[in-house]
C-alpha cells in the first residue's frame, strides 16, 4: 500500500509522456488500439488509486468509522498515507468525476446530434454532396453513417484522389473511429494528463484512414497528394473556425508519412506499454488488497474493544458481539 | 471486377460505394456526362452496364437530372437537392469545436508554415521518384 497505491499514478504519468510519440510513428491500426487500451487501463488505475487514497482519509471520519465498525486509531496507525495526500486524492478524484459526467453528457448529446443530422442529410446513399465551393469533407458517424463532401472539394481532386478521399472517409466510418475518439475524450476528461495521448489518438486515426485508403486505391502517393491538395485548397479560402489549430501540423506529417515507406509493425513499444499497464493493474490490485486488510484489522480491533466493554459491564451480550465480529469470521462471509 | 461476385450483382455495400463513386465523379465534372464518360473517370474497371444501372438508380432517386445525348443520356447532379444539403452543412459546421469532435474531417487547418511544407512535400519527391515511388 505504501508504494503500490502510487504505482498506477506513476504508470499513468509515464505513459502519458512516453506513449504519444511512438504511437504517431507506428503502424496506425495497432497504435490506435494500443492507445485506446492505454487510455482505458490508466483511467481505471488512476481513479482506483485516487479512490483508495481518498478512502484512507474518509475512513478516519468518526461517523464513517462508526458506520463501518472499525477503529479509527488502529486505522490511523496502520495507514501509510498522509492525511493531506488523502484529501488531495479525494479532491482530484471528485474533479475527475464531475468532469467525466460533463464530458459524457456532452459526448452523448453530440452523438445523438450526429445521428439526427445523418438522417436529415438528403438522399439515402452513403455520399451526400453539398453544393458549395468551399472545400469540405467529413464523415458523419451514425448507423450506417454518411460521408459529406462539398462540390468544391470534389472539383479540386482528380479521379484517383477522389477515390482516395472517399476511401479515407469510409475507413473512418467502417472502423468506428468515433468510438476511439470517445474513449480518449472521456479518459482525458477524467485525467487531463491524458490529453496529449488523446491528441496523438486523433492523429493516429487519420493515419489509419490514410493507410486504408492507400490500400484501397493501391498507391500511398495518390493519398498523399489527395490529402495535401485538399488541405491547400481549404486553407487558401480559409473561413473555418480557428478551434482546429490545435491539430495544426498534422497534415504535413500525414503527407510525409504517406510519401515515406509504410510504417513498421514493431512489437517492442507495444510490449513495453503492455508491461506498464500490467504493472498498473498489479499495483492497484495490491493496494486494494492492502487497504482491505487494513480495514479488516481496524474492524477486528474495534470488535475486541467492544467485547472488552461488554465484559467490563458484566452483561452477557452475545448477540451484539456476534454482530460486530461477523466481519472477520471466515465462514460467515459467504452467508 | 471490383466488389462483384462472379460478375453478378454487386454486394450491398459495394453497390453503395459504387453509387458514391459515380455521384462524386459527376459532381466533379464541368458538365453533364454520358455513362461512357463516367466510366472513364472511375478508377475501377467497371462494366458499362453497371455504370448505366447505377446512373439510372441515382436518377430514380432524384439525385441526378438527365438530358438526351445522342442515343443515350447525359447525366448531371441535381443541384437543388444539394443546395438543400448546403444549408444543413452550414449548421453542421457552425457547431463549434465540440461538434467538430464528432465529425472526422478529411483535412485539418494549415498554418502558414504547414502550407509551405506541404507545397514542398508535394512538389519535391515527384522529381526524383517514380509516379508511385512510395516505399523502396
Amino acid at each position: 500500500m505504501l508504494i503500490s497505491v502510487y504505482v498506477p499514478l506513476i504508470v499513468t504519468v509515464v505513459l502519458s509522456v512516453l506513449a504519444p510519440r511512438p504511437a504517431r510513428r507506428l503502424a496506425p491500426r495497432p497504435a490506435a488500439w494500443a492507445l485506446a487500451c492505454t487510455a482505458l487501463v490508466t483511467t481505471v488505475g488512476w481513479t482506483g488509486s485516487l479512490a483508495l487514497l481518498a478512502f484512507t482519509g474518509i475512513a478516519q471520519i468518526p461517523e464513517v468509522a462508526a458506520e463501518g465498525r472499525w477503529s479509527v486509531p488502529v486505522l490511523r496507525a496502520e495507514n501509510p498515507v498522509h492525511l493531506t495526500v488523502a484529501v488531495a486524492g479525494a479532491l482530484v478524484l471528485l474533479a475527475g468525476c464531475v468532469s467525466l459526467v460533463l464530458a459524457a453528457v456532452r459526448q452523448v448529446r453530440h452523438v445523438l446530434w450526429a445521428r439526427r443530422e445523418c438522417a436529415r442529410v438528403p438522399g439515402d446513399g452513403e455520399l451526400a454532396v453539398v453544393d458549395t465551393d468551399a472545400p469540405q469533407a467529413f464523415a458523419l458517424p451514425g448507423a450506417p453513417g454518411r460521408i459529406v463532401v462539398s462540390r468544391g472539394m470534389l472539383r479540386c481532386l482528380d479521379d484517383e484522389e477522389r477515390e482516395a478521399l472517399l476511401a479515407h472517409e469510409r475507413a473512418h466510418l467502417r472502423r468506428r473511429h468515433h468510438l476511439f475518439q470517445a474513449v480518449w475524450r472521456l479518459a482525458a476528461a477524467v485525467n487531463p494528463l491524458l490529453r496529449p495521448l488523446a491528441d496523438a489518438g486523433g492523429y493516429v486515426l487519420e493515419r489509419w484512414a490514410d493507410e486504408e485508403a492507400a490500400t484501397h486505391v493501391g498507391s500511398r502517393r495518390v493519398v498523399a497528394r489527395a490529402v495535401g491538395r485538399a488541405a491547400l485548397a481549404s486553407s487558401s479560402r480559409t473561413s473555418a473556425p480557428p478551434a482546429l489549430a490545435v491539430t495544426g501540423g498534422a497534415v504535413p506529417q500525414r503527407v510525409r508519412a504517406l510519401l515515406g515507406p509504410p510504417p513498421p509493425r514493431r512489437t517492442l513499444p507495444i510490449a513495453g506499454g503492455a508491461l506498464l499497464l500490467t504493472l498498473c493493474c498489479a499495483g492497484l490490485a495490491n493496494a486494494a488488497s492492502d487497504s482491505d486488510k487494513m480495514v479488516d484489522d481496524a474492524q477486528r480491533a474495534q470488535c475486541a474493544e467492544t467485547i472488552a466493554h461488554v465484559d467490563a459491564a458484566g452483561r452477557p451480550a452475545h448477540a451484539r458481539v456476534r454482530f460486530c465480529c461477523r466481519h472477520h469470521r471466515p465462514g460467515e462471509r459467504q452467508g | 471486377m471490383n466488389g462483384f461476385r462472379d460478375g453478378g450483382t454487386p454486394g450491398r455495400r459495394a453497390r453503395g460505394e459504387l453509387e458514391s463513386n459515380v455521384l462524386a465523379a459527376l459532381w466533379s465534372a464541368d458538365g453533364p456526362l454520358t455513362a461512357r464518360q463516367v466510366l472513364t473517370g472511375l478508377p475501377d474497371d467497371l462494366a458499362y452496364t453497371t455504370v448505366l444501372t447505377i446512373l439510372s438508380r441515382l436518377y430514380d432517386k432524384g439525385m441526378l437530372v438527365r438530358h438526351r445525348a445522342g442515343r443515350g443520356y447525359a447525366y448531371e447532379p441535381a443541384r437543388d437537392e444539394a443546395s438543400h444539403t448546403a444549408h444543413r452543412m452550414k449548421s453542421l459546421l457552425e457547431g463549434g469545436s465540440d461538434r467538430e469532435a464528432v465529425l472526422t474531417r478529411f483535412v485539418s487547418e494549415l498554418s502558414e508554415r504547414d502550407e509551405q511544407l506541404l507545397q514542398h512535400l508535394l512538389s519535391g519527391p515527384e522529381d526524383h521518384a517514380g509516379p508511385d515511388g512510395a516505399g523502396h
